[in-house]
């Protein structure tokens, strides 16, 4: 589904990314680990597209298709969503309109219909309920005023609705308690699928305790120095990174 | 009306103009009122035209504006004018008491000069004069006495017809009054309104105020309103200026308060090629209510100056300002708000706030805040923004399939809704939106018709957000 060959990227003409090679299929699911900064949130911005980011060299194939060639939105209506460290707040646009029009804008892309207003409320409904939001927050600006843990949690809620076929969370489990944790990795488990991948970005091992990951990546300096399985996510709580870093 | 000589300058030739008109500009004046127009007309040419040597002018050059060949035109129009056929308001749910000005000159379908059953007396300014002379000679006796520049004291020498409202006491005009003010002319335009609306104690009035160009051709508005709150008396004045990028609108609007009145004045400005806005709100009562909006949008060379000072007077009263704006291409935005307390007035409450986002480097905004405080117990605030559309913000809604052009849409109807839903006439509100959101995807030109019928002609632009519920 997504094949990454000895990418690199640069911010401000600082390499970031030396020479990256990943490869996720259908069905997987994938953690990268890493101290802090290495690369981890760089990597995730570069495949959705942020523009503050330079690609200097390597590929993204995402589906078969060039992903580079494709803009941030187009990247999305193809099914790849980044859930955000760091959700922004848009004082002005109340939520709701805010994930009507995302996806009415990616069935235009994919040459659907907008979607009737009885099935967008039943979906809104129930998403709610799966990551235990109410109508509060759906009724506010986009994250406006919403704390940590809501932003996390609507995050969860903006994936579950739009549906994507490769998510990529950027360290949403990072300033949650157990109970968010929880939410989040039900809402991650939900969408699991054989046709569908994730990316689990994150620190700590704990997170993995809720998702279970098919693969566990080491990033160091802006390349992959070890992949293993979930017991790897283990061997790194216990041992930390210092090991690797040989 | 001859053609103007082009070797003379504007002054020049208003000057010629009012010597040679005088009998004519006089037509329907009390001997008092000749005498301040002629003081004023003197005025006028000692002061001249505002220009950069005066701080409140130092942001807005007039020169481009004044080197345009311009007609003054003295004689009302001969014919009755339908002026149904002209504009026809068509805000659903909205049902207002029409009255325009055209070319300058008042036009009703309901006469020039009328008593409502309600007792509201609404009529042209060269009827007041007749009918009410004492309140026109005082509005040209204090304007005579006050004009801060040039095109104050020339409104003051040269202005023959406006609109004319009375508001006894203890009327709430249930019906919105909607006064349009449209300019049509078949050469270029220099004209001068004088409206003056008089509100009684413990009143209401609602006034929707447009400023229109029907046509492409350049022209020059300088107008003065004038606007009275009795004791408790509430006004909803909302003003919406939508004019071709050729002309110029000098708007001053100056409100005295007495005692326990509330206002709300709300300014739309959606199109033009120079519009100031001078407001004046003198808090000369206890315990009154300002609210003063401010909404802009312009793009390609045009101008927009708002020009706010609050006078708070007496004690215990609050105002309130909130102007936003955006600028796009080349344009440029003035706002300079100022506020003062006088030593009188304790307890006051006095807020201002000025928030700008440019779109490219070329666009310019002037904003400065400016408090002068001489009461020692008073809550007074400012603040003023300048900046760019969030990338943030931008990149975090396209990641979510939100295409470039509909997420800077997005983020510029949100910026502006802030000011938009301060309307408290729902039917209105909804229209404003709507004109708002054509003007930002670059659908609103000048109407063929007032532009509050807005059947402008829509460009096909692939826009299917439906932002009806943001």
């Amino acid at each position: 589904m997504l094949i990454i060959n000895d990418l690199n990227v640069s911010i401000q003409d600082k390499e970031i990314i030396s020479g990256l090679n990943l490869e996720v299929k259908a069905g997987e699911v994938h953690a990268i680990m890493g101290p802090n900064g290495t690369g981890k949130s760089t990597l995730a911005w570069a495949i959705a597209g942020n523009d503050a980011y330079t690609v200097t060299g390597g590929s993204i194939t995402y589906r078969g298709r060039d992903l580079l060639a494709l803009s941030p939105e187009e990247r999305a209506s193809e099914g790849l969503f980044l859930g955000f460290q760091y959700p922004v707040e848009i004082p002005g646009v109340s939520m709701t309109n805010f994930i009507r029009t995302a996806i009415n804008e990616q069935r235009k892309y994919r040459g659907l219909s907008p979607i009737a207003a009885p099935e967008f409320l039943a979906k809104m409904d129930e998403n709610k309920k799966l990551v235990g939001i109410d109508s509060k927050l759906t009724n506010r600006s986009v994250n406006e005023g919403f704390s940590g843990g809501e932003k996390k949690k609507n995050e969860i809620f903006q994936m579950a609705m739009l549906e994507p076929t490769l998510a990529i969370l950027d360290e949403t489990d990072s300033g949650l308690d157990i109970d968010a944790l929880k939410v989040v990795a039900n809402g991650v488990n939900r969408m699991r699928s054989k046709e569908n991948a994730i990316i689990v970005i994150t620190h700590y091992q704990r997170l993995l305790e809720y998702i279970v990951p098919d693969f566990v990546h080491v990033l160091y300096k802006g390349r992959i120095v070890k992949s293993g399985g979930k017991e790897l996510a283990l061997e790194l709580e216990e041992k930390g990174y210092a090991w690797l870093k040989n | 009306m001859e053609p103007i000589l082009k070797a003379l300058t504007l002054k020049e030739q208003l000057a010629e103009q009012f010597r040679v008109h005088r009998d004519i500009i006089c037509r329907n004046d009390t001997p008092f009122i000749s005498q301040a127009r002629e003081r004023s007309f003197h005025r006028f040419l000692e002061m001249g035209f505002p220009g950069d040597h005066m701080e409140r002018w130092r942001n807005t050059d007039l020169k481009r504006a004044l080197s345009v060949d311009y007609d003054l035109d003295v004689e009302a129009p001969a014919s009755k004018m339908d002026v149904s056929g002209i504009l026809r308001c068509n805000i659903p749910h909205f049902n207002t008491f029409l009255v325009s000005l055209y070319n300058g000159w008042y036009l009703s379908e309901n006469g020039a000069w009328i008593t409502r059953p309600d007792g509201i007396v609404i009529g042209s300014m060269a009827m007041a004069a007749k009918q009410y002379p004492h309140l026109v000679e005082e509005s040209f006796d204090r304007i005579e006495k006050t004009s801060r520049n040039g095109l104050e004291a020339l409104n003051n020498a040269l202005a023959q017809d406006g609109i004319f409202i009375y508001v006894p006491d203890n009327v709430n005009a249930g019906q919105t009054i909607q006064l349009v003010s449209m300019v049509d002319y078949t050469r270029n335009l220099f004209l001068q309104n004088r409206n003056l609306l008089v509100v009684g104690k413990n009143s209401r009035l609602t006034l929707v105020h447009c400023d229109d160009s029907l046509n492409h051709q350049p022209s020059f508005t300088n107008t003065i309103t004038e606007v009275f709150l009795g004791e408790g008396a509430v006004i909803d004045h909302y003003k919406l200026q939508n004019i071709n990028d050729k002309s110029t609108v000098i708007n001053t609007t100056l409100f005295h308060q007495a005692s326990n009145s509330r206002l709300s004045t709300h300014g739309t400005v959606l199109n033009g090629g120079l519009i100031r806005n001078d407001i004046y709100v003198d808090i000369d009562g206890e315990n009154c209510m300002a609210d003063i909006f401010g909404l802009y949008l312009v793009d390609k060379d045009q101008h927009v100056d708002n020009q706010v000072q609050v006078n708070h007077f007496q004690p215990n009263s609050v105002s309130n300002q909130l102007f936003k704006g955006i600028a796009d291409d080349r344009a440029r935005a003035v706002f300079n708000g100022y506020i003062h307390v006088h030593r009188n007035a304790q307890k006051t409450i006095a807020y201002q706030s000025n928030k700008n986002i440019l779109l490219t480097d070329k666009a310019t905004v002037n904003t400065k805040p400016f408090l002068e405080i001489y009461a020692d117990d008073v809550k007074c605030s400012h603040g003023a923004t300048v900046g760019q559309l969030d990338e943030e913000a931008l990149f975090y809604i396209r990641s979510r399939g939100i295409s470039y052009d509909n997420a800077r849409l997005l983020l510029m109807y949100a910026f502006a809704a802030e000011v938009i839903n301060k309307i408290t006439i729902e039917p209105l509100r909804l229209r404003m939106d709507d004109l708002v959101k054509k003007r930002l995807r670059g659908e609103l030109s000048i109407c063929d018709q007032c532009v509050l019928n807005c059947s402008a002609k829509e460009n096909t632009v692939s826009f299917d957000i439906d932002m009806s519920k943001i």
